[in-house]
């Protein structure tokens, strides 16, 4: 049995590693755009901060790929599936055969339409991958005395980036187009908690515009204008609005691509034997009770062991997956779950607790008796117990009032909810 | 493999079971040095949850797909194939909390002075966890279920 | 009015160097001894209503507690001694019976300690109880006048008579009545665990026997007490034995009372009372004014057991123990239980306890010897209660004339109890005497079970022993075998009474 994973990140080990489990002796063959050993990657910005060195960015040991034998093409692009005769075409004219093929290839960084971008200007970066890191510190070093940064968008990867340039001595500003900080996820509270942990570091935010144009002289970036008019200068920007699925290498191909590949609840596509989990995937929201594509690391990991799992021969059904975000941002610890950003309205009831002072904050939002979305902000011990509530669509009716105390915890909780948390063997979620 | 169980209707909230822990995963392991000198950097790996006469420890439960390990970025977090401990690199965790949003118990507490995730590793090396050797009450067991 | 002239009993020293401020002690006293300061976070103690019961010293990490009589001493006064004085300030304030728990703590002589047992030497071999079997089995109940037996023609023979029924022990030694009530579910089942175990029994008291219990009644002796409380048909005969509870050696003549706020649905569903309402146990039975109604209420047990059981009658040692225990004999009792003025109890008034009723010691052989004398001892087992602290205890009122003894406070020691006396408030740190809930579950009834197996091992171990040491290989050679015994600082008249020579002689 050969399988065939494309990727190198979180669902293509979480695959390797379930493959190996069930079946010892089928090849697997890893083939990856990226030259490096497989890596963190969300921890890049902690390589950019200085936080971590080289040695600490692998995401396994050095001689995972031996262990557990996997066959590596690192730095080979694929660039087409034939998905009946079952091969793979690779930049490099290479044909590959598969029995089975996962494609973990992740997302790509989207570069806004600026003026003044039409052509690649020095100073201008995305921000996902290791090969970033070493762009940008080659820039860096290059150029010298860059002192003045910025980054456009407060999401995740925006707000990891501006913390490592910041770590750096630079000078920051997040330029974010809604009204708040990780829109997606974040209320105007814990927005504003969030600009203020920012703004204690040295950081400026800016919201509710965003660059109009870009311009540079030889050495390259000089500055920018926002679109509320004012000019800002700098020597570097970094773009971090987000991802789209990398999916272009299947144009042609019978496989359903909506906005990531399509997939069903054992992670296959519509194609047999052609399978697909993590950031390119659009996999089953268990909130939302539809498919769309949420791009983070817990998920990658599981949806890639499922489809390796089921690669192997076993039949394992994914249940669906929750936007979440853990995110620690110029000390402040945040958690967001689900539906986090709601306001109170007839069908979603919200609780808060706002301890300005000890900049703890803490939101739940209910829909129908349950938990359907968190925020956590300053203080997330315990954050998890809200994630089973969401996962296991537990009824919170009863205990809404202890919610957001202190004191909650799973003996909070229904006593056969709690045993089962405390006292089951080995508990499966 | 064997896990450690809580029997709520015995546990007495005496919280020796976090001590003893604290213990066990300082420097020193010596309680007067640890809880005099290194408290501030100690974390216990278990703790007593209370409320009203309810009240009883918690620490990982080693699950057989723990959701920790899924979500943890930097790979700390591994289970030892040979004894099934889901053990947790404090050298490798960079304090994104990922597994912390991921335990469905709870069980993993974040560090406030270490800046790293604390997890039970059902103390790796010896016979009896030290908060199941030291509960007065046998309310802590390490069996296999 | 406030308690201002009584003195704080004992002291909580903190040592400072040791303490880490955990607060587990904080959390272990039910009596709010320690507490946490709120303003330094540092751990305090404020011994005033410290009852010595060591649970904070037993759980404190680093040993950094110590728990001392309080230093302010009294007046020297040889007549006027501190427990007198306070005695007085707490009436003075409050006006009312003083009550204490367990047994009787006045410097009385304990006349185990003046009697030793004997060794064998040369002249008859002792015995090595590893080497050689050794028996401590014992059947409590009637015993027949006389035994004829059957011959069946080819040489088999077998017993014509019939037996009266028996209780069969393993060990000589049973748990006292002990009732769920006055101590708390787990250490009724470890109890009844316990004796389960170890081939003998535990005793309901006056408490009922919880239906979880019904399980261990073929260990189980069930009280039938002035309060009637738990009696019924299906109580009388799922149990081994019936025991009619005239007294208690704690507090001879006198009743109990289990107040109102311990009656939960538990106990009032094992009890047959109200929930909240007070178990008011009369000082007398109020059917029983004679050794005729005794023998009414015994018969009337007997009949409703159709005859299976035993039935024992449980009395005070006080000053005509003999007379009333030969009366109760002649009533029809299987077993006479008596139960000596060191024994223990939840609660009883103070005056009470320390001062009325007689030593276990001389009352066993004053009733040993009054059956023998009316050759009537085969008709009754003896039971001997009051305090039996070891062993050598045991032993020595086996050799004295019990066929078994009953163990109370050695028991709830084996299971924590530090003996502070305090059962009657309910706030047992150690979880046995309360029903808080809160403190019942600090005893995990699979250890106390444990603890007290080991106990009740641990002696049957050195009266094995000592049995060997006497060249004696049965227990039941040395039952009533005096001539094993000596007394050492005895005056002629206690020999006497005893009927044991002096050391030496």
């Amino acid at each position: 049995m050969n399988y065939t994973i494309v990727g190198n990140s979180s669902a293509a080990i979480g695959a390797v590693e379930a493959i190996r489990a069930i079946d010892p002796d089928g090849q697997i063959v890893l083939i990856s755009s990226e030259t490096e050993h497989t890596y963190s990657r969300p921890l890049i910005s902690y390589r950019l901060a200085g936080k971590v060195d080289d040695d600490r960015m692998a995401y396994r040991p050095d001689d995972f790929y031996h262990t557990q034998k996997v066959q590596t093409m690192l730095g080979e692009t694929v660039v087409g599936v034939d998905t009946e005769k079952k091969t793979l075409q690779l930049a490099s004219e290479r044909t590959l055969s598969y029995d089975k093929l996962l494609l973990a290839t992740g997302g790509t960084p989207i570069v806004p339409p600026i003026k003044g971008l039409e052509k690649a200007m020095a100073g201008v970066f995305t921000f996902t991958s290791y090969g970033d890191v070493r762009e940008i510190e080659a820039y860096l070093d290059k150029r010298g005395n860059v002192r003045d940064a910025i980054v456009l968008g407060g999401g995740m990867i925006g707000l990891k980036t501006a913390e490592a340039l910041l770590a750096r001595g630079m000078k920051v500003t997040i330029v974010e187009l809604a009204d708040r900080l990780l829109s997606a996820s974040f209320d105007k509270t814990a927005s504003q908690m969030m600009v203020e942990a920012l703004e204690r570091k040295g950081a400026a935010v800016t919201l509710q515009t965003t660059i109009a144009d870009v311009f540079g002289g030889s050495s390259g970036i000089k500055g920018v204008h926002l679109s509320s008019g004012s000019e800002i200068y700098c020597q570097m920007l970094v773009l971090a609005i987000g991802v789209r699925p990398n999916v272009g290498y299947l144009k042609g191909s019978p496989v359903e691509v909506n906005r990531g590949i399509v997939v069903d609840e054992r992670m296959q596509t519509n194609v047999a034997d052609v399978y697909a989990a993590g950031d390119v995937a659009e996999a089953y929201d268990l909130l939302l009770e539809a498919k769309r594509p949420i791009p983070i690391l817990p998920l990658a990991y599981r949806q890639g062991m499922i489809a390796g799992r089921n690669m192997a021969g076993h039949d394992e059904t994914y249940r669906g997956g929750l936007a979440m975000n853990a995110i620690e941002v110029c000390g402040l610890p945040t958690v967001s779950l689900g539906e986090s950003g709601r306001e109170e309205d007839q069908e979603y009831e919200v609780m808060t607790f706002l301890d300005a002072r000890a900049g703890v904050y803490k939101k739940v939002v209910i829909r129908g008796g349950r938990v359907v979305g968190l925020i956590l902000v300053g203080e997330v011990d315990r954050a998890g117990i809200y994630t089973g509530l969401i996962e296991r669509k537990v009824d919170v009716s009863s205990v809404k009032h202890m919610l957001l105390s202190d004191a909650f915890g799973l003996l909070s909780l229904d006593p056969q909810y709690r045993k089962h948390m405390v006292s089951g063997p080995g508990i499966e979620v | 493999m064997k896990r450690i169980f809580a029997r709520e209707e015995l546990c007495i909230g005496c919280r020796l079971c976090e001590i003893h822990c604290m213990v066990q995963h300082s420097r020193s392991r010596r309680i007067l040095t640890a809880m005099l000198h290194e408290k501030d950097i100690l974390t216990p790996r278990v703790k007593v949850q209370e409320s009203g006469q309810l009240t009883f420890a918690l620490q990982c439960r080693h699950c057989e797909r723990p959701r920790c390990m899924e979500a943890c970025m930097t790979g700390a977090i591994t289970r030892d194939p040979a004894t099934g401990i889901i053990k947790h690199d404090e050298k490798r965790c960079v304090g994104c909390w990922m597994c912390v949003m991921n335990c469905h118990c709870g069980a993993i507490v974040p560090g406030r002075e270490s800046h790293v995730a604390s997890k039970c590793d059902l103390c790796a090396g010896s016979d009896t966890p030290a908060c199941v050797a030291n509960c007065p009450n046998e309310a802590l067991i390490f069996e296999e279920r | 009015m406030r308690k201002w002239l009584v003195e704080q009993e004992f002291v909580a020293e903190r040592d400072v160097d040791r303490c880490i401020n955990c607060s587990v002690c904080v959390r272990q006293c039910a009596n709010d001894v320690h507490l946490v300061d709120e303003e330094t976070g540092c751990v305090l103690s404020d011994s005033q209503s410290c009852v010595g019961c060591h649970r904070c010293t037993t759980l404190c990490p680093t040993k950094a507690l110590t728990i001392k009589s309080a230093p302010q001493e009294f007046r020297e006064n040889a007549n006027w001694t501190a427990d007198r004085i306070q005695g007085i300030y707490k009436q003075a304030e409050g006006g009312g019976i003083l009550l204490a728990g367990m047994g009787n703590d006045r410097p009385w002589p304990v006349l185990w300690d003046n009697m030793v047992l004997n060794a064998s030497q040369v002249t008859n071999p002792s015995i090595d109880p590893l080497r050689e079997p050794m028996e401590l089995t014992t059947y409590l109940g009637r015993k027949p006048d006389r035994i004829e037996l059957e011959s069946d023609g080819n040489g088999g023979v077998s017993l014509k008579t019939q037996l009266a029924p028996q209780l069969k022990l393993a060990i000589p030694i049973m748990f006292s009545a002990m009732s769920y009530g006055s101590i708390s579910y787990n250490a009724s089942l470890a109890l009844a665990r316990a004796a389960q175990a170890m081939g003998t029994f535990a005793n309901t008291g006056e408490g009922g026997l919880h239906k979880d219990f019904r399980q261990y009644a073929g260990n189980m002796i069930v009280q039938v007490a002035s309060g009637r409380f738990g009696v019924d048909v299906d109580y009388l005969n799922i149990a081994s034995a019936v025991e009619i509870k005239i007294g208690q050696g704690a507090k001879p003549g006198i009743g109990g009372h289990l107040p109102a706020e311990k009656v939960d649905a538990q106990i009032s569903a094992t009890r047959m009372i109200p929930e909240g309402s007070d178990a008011l146990s009369p000082a007398p039975h109020h059917d029983i004014y004679s050794i005729e109604d005794l023998r009414q209420l015994i018969f009337a047990l007997k009949e409703a057991t159709r005859y299976t059981k035993p039935i024992s009658v449980k009395i005070s040692a006080v000053h005509n123990v003999a007379a009333i225990a030969s009366g109760c004999v002649r009533a029809g009792a299987d077993i006479v239980a008596i139960d000596g003025f060191r024994g223990g109890t939840g609660a009883a008034p103070l005056v009470i306890r320390d001062n009325v009723g007689i030593p276990i010691e001389v009352a066993l052989a004053a009733v040993d010897t009054r059956l023998r004398e009316e050759g009537i001892r085969n008709q009754a087992s003896i039971v001997a209660a009051g305090s039996f602290r070891s062993s050598g205890d045991v032993i020595k009122a086996i050799a004295l004339g019990a066929d078994a003894v009953y163990i109370g406070t050695a028991a709830l020691i084996s299971m924590g109890c530090h003996l502070c006396q305090k059962c009657y408030t309910g706030k047992c740190n150690w979880g046995i005497a309360t029903q808080d809930s809160r403190l019942t579950k600090r005893l995990n009834p699979e250890v106390g079970t444990r603890r007290l197996t080991n106990l009740l091992r641990g002696w049957s171990l050195e009266i094995k022993e000592m049995l060997g040491g006497m060249g004696i290989n049965a227990i039941e050679s040395l039952r009533g075998n005096r001539e094993h015994l000596r007394g050492v600082n005895l005056s002629d008249r206690e020999l006497n009474i005893l009927g044991i020579k002096a050391a030496g002689e």
